[in-house]
């Protein structure tokens, strides 16, 4: 029953939040009265079952838990009730009172969507950093415990309750408004949201080994904030794009370690571990959000995604086509990363010289010298080059510069293998 | 003549008052206020919230970037203002002393130039 009843609490976040946010305007009271809420459902439906739809139940309850709230901290504290941006509840038209919140949560699917969606580019606010983007995201969206981000991101609970507790204060200080961005913007404030599940995924998945045991996954909380974006926004190609993408990624993870946690590459995995069920729909997503346009980088980093995955083995990779895909995305989002990917993908059409090349005018750029990924795809393409000793140098720079355990040790082996030649 | 006169705190000052020391400050902003209120010296005049909610944006090449903060590295932030017309620089630099935070960290006077 507890598990039922959290999974249910953490499924309903957004939309008792969301529903929240509208009629009181205050993530502070919305939070807390949605905490009431699950607690009087923990004590409640053991005894009388979970309600027909507990999302309608928990925001019914959770909306007469903020009118209390609001009640008794008006009759204490009148002044800052009325400066705290708080709605007045006595105000609200009769067809939003708490009686008939039940049935108005159960006819009408549109407005708890765009409420959802305003709690999300609330929670992604540009104004926030992108450390209180991802931890709101993930316990107001996502409806994480505090203990359980904390954990997930290798933090003191202590540090993380401070950092929600900070980001809610901007939130309220600042009134960073709860509302629908519209045209340009809308584009801008997409980007930035896909941005933050985007972030999230990557910390659950370079985060590998020992410490992947302990910690919540990150990778299926960003698959499931995608999926919920893809509800509410089903016909943005880059929303799209990003849950192709996800789903392509997460689908290699069980090949990606291997029993003794080591970090297998990807032309070493053992592809029938990946998740075929995933991959296929990944696959079809991409299609479709390429037909829906304009093109956008998660559409293109997904289809290059799409392309791994369909190789039976490594050596069947389109990489000719791949190295298509990577200048478009060159074109549309340079960056570092991009450059160094589309230099391995060149190495693999042209040879490893014309890779290396591209790898010099990035390290002329300076832009990746403290990254040991870097020295780490050098050092790879040297040794395809047969260029043994400067090879070593180059393993032994981006030993220096690594820091997660997993590739340290994977690097390790590469380095060592070679040595041992 | 118009003067701004920004108002620059320490937290651990505020922090350090007790309960009737603090409402002694409000109270003196309070007579301040009224004063050039009286005077006809009072345009317009706001505390801020502190540092912690400000977001600063740029443009670069007509692109917004917005960021959370700054939090710069100095104990003191500006805490409020107010917007002075009066006679000369001196009579602004004599409102400016009689500000409760003058005694702290400090009242920056400037004049405010025409739009």
């Amino acid at each position: 029953m507890q598990g039922i009843a959290e999974d249910l609490f953490r499924a309903e976040s957004a939309r008792v939040l969301g529903t929240l946010m509208r009629r009181f305007g205050n993530l502070d009271v919305a939070e807390d009265a949605f905490q009431d809420a699950c607690l009087s459902a923990v004590e409640t439906w053991p005894r009388d079952g979970v309600p027909r739809n507990p999302g309608a139940w928990l925001t019914t309850v959770a909306g007469n838990a903020a009118l209390d709230r609001i009640r008794r901290e008006a009759r204490r504290l009148p002044k800052e009730v009325e400066s705290s941006g708080l709605r007045d509840p006595s105000r609200e038209p009769a067809s939003l009172g708490a009686d008939s919140e039940y049935d108005l949560a159960l006819l009408d699917d549109r407005p708890l969507t765009d409420d959802q969606l305003r709690l999300v580019f609330l929670c992604c606010h540009p104004a926030l950093s992108s450390d209180a983007q991802v931890a709101l995201t993930l316990r107001t969206v996502g409806g994480l415990t505090t203990t359980e981000i904390a954990r997930a991101y290798l933090v003191p609970e202590a540090t993380m309750a401070q950092r929600l507790v900070r980001a809610k204060r901007k939130v309220i200080a600042a009134r960073i408004p709860f509302r629908l961005p519209e045209g340009d913007e809308l584009d801008e404030r997409t980007a930035a949201v896909l941005h933050v599940v985007y972030l999230i995924f990557n910390e659950g998945y370079t985060a590998t080994g020992t410490e992947s045991v302990v910690r919540p996954d990150l990778c299926v909380e960003a698959v499931r904030l995608s999926t919920l974006l893809q509800q509410l926004l089903p016909n943005v190609a880059e929303v799209l794009g990003l849950r192709a993408l996800l789903l392509l990624q997460d689908a290699r993870r069980p090949a990606r370690v291997d029993t003794a946690g080591r970090l297998v590459p990807l032309d070493e995995q053992d592809r029938s571990q990946w998740n075929s069920d995933q991959i296929a729909a990944g696959i079809s997503l991409v299609e479709r959000a390429l037909t829906l346009g304009p093109v956008g980088p998660y559409q293109v980093q997904a289809a290059i995604a799409a392309l791994h995955a369909e190789a039976p083995a490594a050596a069947d990779t389109d990489w000719a086509q791949i190295v298509a895909l990577y200048s478009l995305l060159e074109r549309i989002a340079p960056g570092p990363m991009v450059t160094l990917n589309a230099a391995v993908a060149t190495a693999m059409v042209d040879g490893p010289g014309a890779g290396l090349a591209m790898l010099d005018g990035l390290a002329d750029s300076g832009e990746l010298t403290a990254h040991h990924r870097l020295a780490a795809t050098r050092a790879q393409l040297l040794e395809l080059q047969g260029e043994l000793a400067r090879a070593l140098t180059a393993y032994d720079e981006a030993l220096t510069l690594v820091d997660n355990s997993a590739e340290r040790e994977y690097l390790t082996s590469r380095r060592n293998r070679l040595v041992a030649e | 003549m118009k003067y701004m006169l920004l108002i620059y705190t320490n937290h651990e000052n505020w922090e350090s008052l007790t309960e009737a020391e603090g409402a002694e400050m409000s109270a003196a902003y309070g007579t301040f206020t009224e004063g050039i209120i009286g005077t006809g010296e009072f345009v317009s005049g706001a505390p801020l919230d502190g540092p912690e909610t400000a977001t600063t944006v740029r443009v670069r090449n007509g692109a917004r970037s917005t960021t959370d903060g700054p939090f710069v590295e100095t104990k003191e932030h500006l805490a409020g203002y107010y917007i002075v017309d009066c006679a000369t620089l001196d009579r602004a630099l004599d409102l400016a002393a009689e500000l409760p935070d003058a005694k702290f960290a400090g009242v920056e006077v400037r004049p405010v130039g025409d739009m």
